[in-house]
């Protein structure tokens, strides 16, 4: 037996390794799909860095960077323009990884961690800050983060009942997000304007501002749980064909499932915190990647980079078209990612993967 | 209404016992509780409330003076309250949120989807864009001019998602039509938002009008959607023998005999009609329709016969005793509908959703 065995079954290309034993589909199409939304993130990337009010030449953003070139440059690109940069980039990942995974866990296309109340537990300790002046002492961050963790705590905690099931999962996901919303509707509507448009502004998702202290937190969050969700992957492609075939192929289900939601609640939550729960990246960029890929579930590292080119793209947007009017990033997600979304839906080809 | 209930149609060639309502594969919990008994059991309580919301408010009335306005002359202060605040609010709550709770069911059929709110298509999203733009752009401030520029934005939201979910080679499939319409959603919603931070007054109405209210409405406008909720309603419930046969999937509903087109145009039809107007009239209270069905399910079983029906008295007892808990609960002020049926519908839900062995609609 060869080092390295090429099957072709079913029109699919298998690779199998004789030491260390292992084996894989090669899908030229999903690498393909990686490499061009890593290329295009790259590039808005460098684009968001080196233009704004002051334009830079690419020759002068990369020295500076690293602290070189002029005091000027420097304090533009590193202070004002890379942080907020890194937190679309981040954020977008980390909404994109997630919602790959709800939607793979509970097998369902429209469970982003919106639909089922995580980002809105967040959103209602922001603007229950923000209204009431309820922990207002620390800030939205950390309101966020615990907002998110303690709801998606609520939710399995309450979905419990010796063992749980995805789809039940969902359902108390339902309500508690029912519940969170009335919350945040109240208090909007008993805040005063002012404090009405501020809170509507963090709840839309917002990067306006953000420095160097909302980036490290979410940058040590990705730099832990991206691995682990990679490492937990297998588990996730068993768990798509539901718990029993999960079971039959030897996944410890419930624990497996545990581990996954808690990394993904995980990167959800760091997000939310650091930009605010960004409209429609966790549920639309899941569906962009699995559909340029063409894989049957939404495949991790493409959606993560998918959801970071959202947002970072949607971010430039906000600030070079609308400028003067200070647009929150979350507006254009969905003003640009449905469109796309709708046209990939459009264009389907296949019944397997046009869903 | 038991008479018109067909046996099952799988019945004809299985008899089985009630309890094998479920799916296969999906073990019978305990006995169901018998259908007609809480029918009967929901409508009475249905019945209560309508009386208790006639009967508490701002200022108190006593039961015997609320009945005999009702039943004598339209005159006096205590009529005046009755027929003109009261009993357009109470007729608003049994209308809106039956429609929205039929609505809902049917959205949570065609989709084949759990998280299908009866909003899925667009209908609320175009909805509040349609009032943005009333409100923004040609000015209206009448209550009555948001109606129809409402209704008429919930129709045009989801025709859209309906011709783009048609659109392509595959043609519509119940996950097409779930991803179009939460797409057209939410670039509608980003839209309403984005101009509503920028421009404090649409804000400022747009706030109210999203947390759901049953005050404001009088009986002509009522009467006036009254056709709307109607027609949506006897579509769907003539639906509801296709939906079964949808729940067994695509394929097994066509080669039973269902023209799929047909059951989705008429389904789509009856979910625009029902929540369009009730979104018009009563504000984006969807969550009612999400919720209830599912609480019905974990009651009664997944047959749509039985589902539609069911829901269309559950989700007004919801909406009603939100509504009373509304007017009490912060007396002299009141806390707007939405609002209060989240807080009192959610612990039931999910006590409900814990308890049962679920049944995925």
């Amino acid at each position: 037996m060869s080092a390295i065995e090429v099957t072709r079954t079913a029109g699919r290309t298998a690779v199998r390794l004789a030491r260390p034993r292992a084996s894989m589909i090669l899908r030229p199409r999903l690498v393909l799909t990686c490499a061009g939304l890593a290329a295009a993130t790259f590039l808005v990337l460098c684009y968001c860095l080196a233009t704004g009010d002051y334009p830079l030449g690419l020759g002068e953003v990369i020295p500076a960077l690293w602290g070189g070139g002029d005091q000027g440059t420097v304090l533009i690109v590193r202070t004002l323009r890379l942080p907020r940069a890194l937190i679309g980039l981040l954020a977008g990942a980390a909404f994109g990884m997630s919602g790959a995974v709800f939607q793979t866990l509970t097998r369902n296309p429209l469970a982003s961690p919106d639909m089922i109340g995580i980002t809105q537990g967040a959103g209602t300790a922001v603007v229950a800050g923000i209204v009431l002046g309820v922990g207002a002492g620390l800030g939205t961050q950390t309101l966020g983060l615990g907002g998110a963790l303690l709801t998606a705590l609520l939710i399995y905690a309450l979905a419990w009942n010796r063992g749980t099931t995805g789809f039940r999962i969902v359902l108390v996901g339902i309500g508690v997000n029912w519940v969170f919303v009335g919350a945040t509707q109240y208090l909007i509507v008993k805040a005063k304007v002012y404090q009405a448009q501020q809170a509507v502004g963090w709840l839309v998702g917002n990067l306006n501002g953000r420095g160097w202290e909302s980036v490290r937190p979410l940058a040590i969050a990705l730099a832990v749980l991206v691995p682990v969700m990679l490492l937990l992957s297998p588990w996730l492609r068993s768990l798509q064909f539901g718990d029993q075939v999960a079971g039959g192929l030897g996944v410890p289900v419930q624990r497996a499932r545990l581990a996954l939601l808690c990394a993904a609640v995980g990167l959800v939550a760091f997000a939310t915190a650091a930009a605010g729960p960004v409209a429609f990246v966790a549920l639309a960029a899941p569906q962009i990647a699995l559909r340029l890929a063409g894989t049957p579930r939404p495949p991790l590292t493409a959606s993560a980079l998918c959801g970071a080119l959202i947002v970072l793209g949607c971010d430039l947007t906000a600030q070079r078209l609308f400028a003067d009017l200070e647009l929150p990033v979350g507006v254009v997600t969905g003003v640009l990612g449905a469109p796309f979304l709708l046209w990939l839906l459009v264009r389907a080809n296949r019944s397997g993967t046009g869903g | 209404m038991t008479e018109e209930i067909r046996p099952p149609v799988l019945a004809k060639t299985a008899p089985a016992p009630p309890a094998d309502d479920l799916p296969p594969g999906i073990p019978a919990g305990r006995p169901r509780v018998r259908r007609p008994v809480v029918l009967a059991a929901m409508t009475a309580l249905l019945l209560l409330l309508c009386l208790l919301s006639l009967a508490v408010g701002s200022r108190q009335i006593p039961l015997g003076q609320v009945l005999s306005a009702l039943t004598g002359p339209h005159d006096g202060e205590v009529g005046a309250i009755v027929w003109d605040v009261r009993v357009p609010r109470t007729l608003l709550g049994v209308l809106a949120g039956a429609a929205l709770g039929v609505g809902g069911a049917v959205m949570q059929a065609l989709t084949r989807n759990p998280l299908a709110d009866p909003g899925l298509l667009g209908v609320s999203a175009g909805a509040a864009f349609a009032l943005m733009l009333s409100i923004g752009v040609a000015g209206v401030s009448s209550f009555y001019g948001y109606v129809w520029f409402a209704f008429g934005g919930a129709l045009a939201a989801s025709a859209a998602v309906y011709v783009l979910s048609g659109l392509g080679r595959g043609g519509q499939t119940p996950i097409k039509l779930a991803l179009a319409g939460i797409a057209v959603t939410f670039m509608l919603e980003s839209i309403t938002r984005g101009v509503s931070l920028v421009d404090p007054q649409v804000l400022n109405r747009y706030r109210f009008w999203s947390s759901g209210s049953l005050t404001g409405q009088d009986t002509s406008t009522l009467l006036q959607v009254l056709p709307f909720l109607a027609t949506g309603g006897l579509l769907a419930l003539a639906l509801a023998p296709a939906l079964n046969n949808l729940a067994l999937g695509d394929d097994v509903a066509a080669s039973l005999g269902r023209r799929l087109r047909l059951i989705r145009v008429q389904g789509v039809a009856a979910v625009v009609l029902l929540t369009g107007a009730a979104v018009a009239v009563a504000g984006p209270i969807l969550f009612v329709g999400l919720v209830v069905p599912h609480a019905v399910r974990a009651l009664t079983g997944p047959d749509q016969r039985w589902l539609l029906p069911l829901t269309a008295v559950l989700a007004p007892c919801l909406l009603l005793a939100a509504d009373i808990a509304g007017r009490v609960v912060a007396r002299p002020q009141e806390i707007d509908v939405g609002i209060v049926a989240a807080f009192l519908g959610a612990p039931f839900f999910i006590a409900l959703v814990r308890r049962r062995r679920l049944a995925e609609p």
